[in-house]
């Protein structure tokens, strides 16, 4: 299975689409997490938040609700969202791979972060296709011999993450 | 499935804790949990019913510290081990780098622990990796128990591939982290090779 790189370039494209779409949105924070609950990128208030929890909880409630959806014979269900008193959270699936996640309060509407995100998953959609394109640039390049940065890592390297 | 992150410079695994219904993994984590220094852990997560049985996973993120420049990030996650979770229990399997299989040493246990095995199999097949070649450890729990069958018996019985093997008692620690390394390290193996 292929593994998920992300690169400097696409790193600071995709926080650029979230702080935009953050900022048409109204919305206190926007992140995006792979389907394996990893974080990829955050922007907003973060302080008060525990991202990484965040993260693994959302790519959970995802994955159950994609169990659930293929149980009654949908592909899935590319939107959901949670009510709160206070705030409320937006969840959209951005290319059937990753999770952009938005949360929002009453200084914003479901109406309106509905519509920005449907503009902002285009342009996410652009990156995620030219990250896909350079992975396999990538592979191709080290069938050709150029090694990974990981291809040197000793036995050592590791031993001494474990040393107290 | 690695996430390399070269903007952050990070690399982030995940493992999962596999086995029969209260054979000690959440245990597993919790012991970690106590153990790790502050600065080096995140929340410990768990979704478990009123009784503390796990209902969809319980999650722990650790940072091991730095290889070649960086930093790697572990996410511990557990299953759900009762058999009529299996469709939460596949969930969780998704992206998985590597996998502890614990077992329950108590002789009364042995049908479930070859069945959960059989399971992990099927449903590791299913998203599309193969036992027999994803990082993997087995952990013989619970061995200060006096219904404990001796461990030769039990590698018998579980033992898949000649895996690294390690006899635990999850409460007080014994071979928690020796678990926890072998997996580790057999994950970022697996980097040197892509």
């Amino acid at each position: 299975m292929t593994d998920f790189v992300l690169f400097d370039e696409e790193f600071q494209q995709i926080k650029e689409v979230i702080g935009r779409l953050k900022a048409d949105a109204q919305a206190k924070v926007v992140f995006i997490v792979d389907k394996n609950g990893q974080q990829i990128a955050a922007q907003g208030d973060l302080e008060s938040l525990d991202t990484t929890s965040l993260a693994s909880l959302t790519a959970g409630n995802v994955a159950a609700t994609d169990g659930l959806a293929k149980l009654i014979g949908e592909k899935e269900f590319p939107v959901l969202f949670h009510e709160g008193e206070k705030d409320n959270v937006y969840i959209a699936i951005v290319d059937q791979r990753v999770i952009l996640v938005i949360i929002f309060d009453e200084r914003s509407s479901l109406g309106l972060v509905r519509l920005r995100v449907r503009k902002a998953t285009q342009d996410l959609e652009r990156v995620f296709v030219a990250i896909q394109r350079k992975v396999e640039e990538e592979k191709e390049r080290r069938q050709e011999g150029i090694d990974s940065p990981f291809a040197e890592i000793t036995d050592e390297d590791i031993d001494s993450l474990f040393r107290e | 499935m690695t996430f390399i992150n070269y903007a952050a410079r990070e690399i982030n695994c995940k493992i999962v804790y596999y086995g029969p219904g209260l054979c000690g993994k959440t245990t597993n984590l919790q012991y970690i949990y106590d153990r790790t220094n502050p600065a080096a852990k995140g929340k410990l997560i768990s979704l478990a019913t009123e009784t503390d049985r796990t209902l969809f996973f319980d999650f722990l993120p650790l940072d091991l510290g730095t290889v070649r420049g960086f930093k790697t990030r572990f996410h511990l996650y557990t299953v759900p081990g009762q058999v009529f979770y299996d469709a939460s229990r596949k969930l969780i399997l998704k992206g998985v780098d590597g996998v502890v299989f614990v077992a329950d040493s108590q002789e009364a246990r042995m049908d479930a622990n070859a069945e959960s095995l059989q399971n992990l199999e099927k449903n590791l097949r299913d998203h599309g990796f193969d036992l027999a070649t994803i990082p993997y450890v087995l952990q013989l729990n619970k061995r200060d128990l006096p219904t404990a069958i001796p461990a030769d018996e039990m590698y018998r019985q579980l033992n898949y591939k000649g895996e690294p093997t390690f006899e635990a008692t999850a409460p007080t620690g014994i071979g928690v982290f020796d678990t926890l390394k072998a997996v580790a390290k057999q994950v970022l193996m697996e980097l040197r090779k892509k």
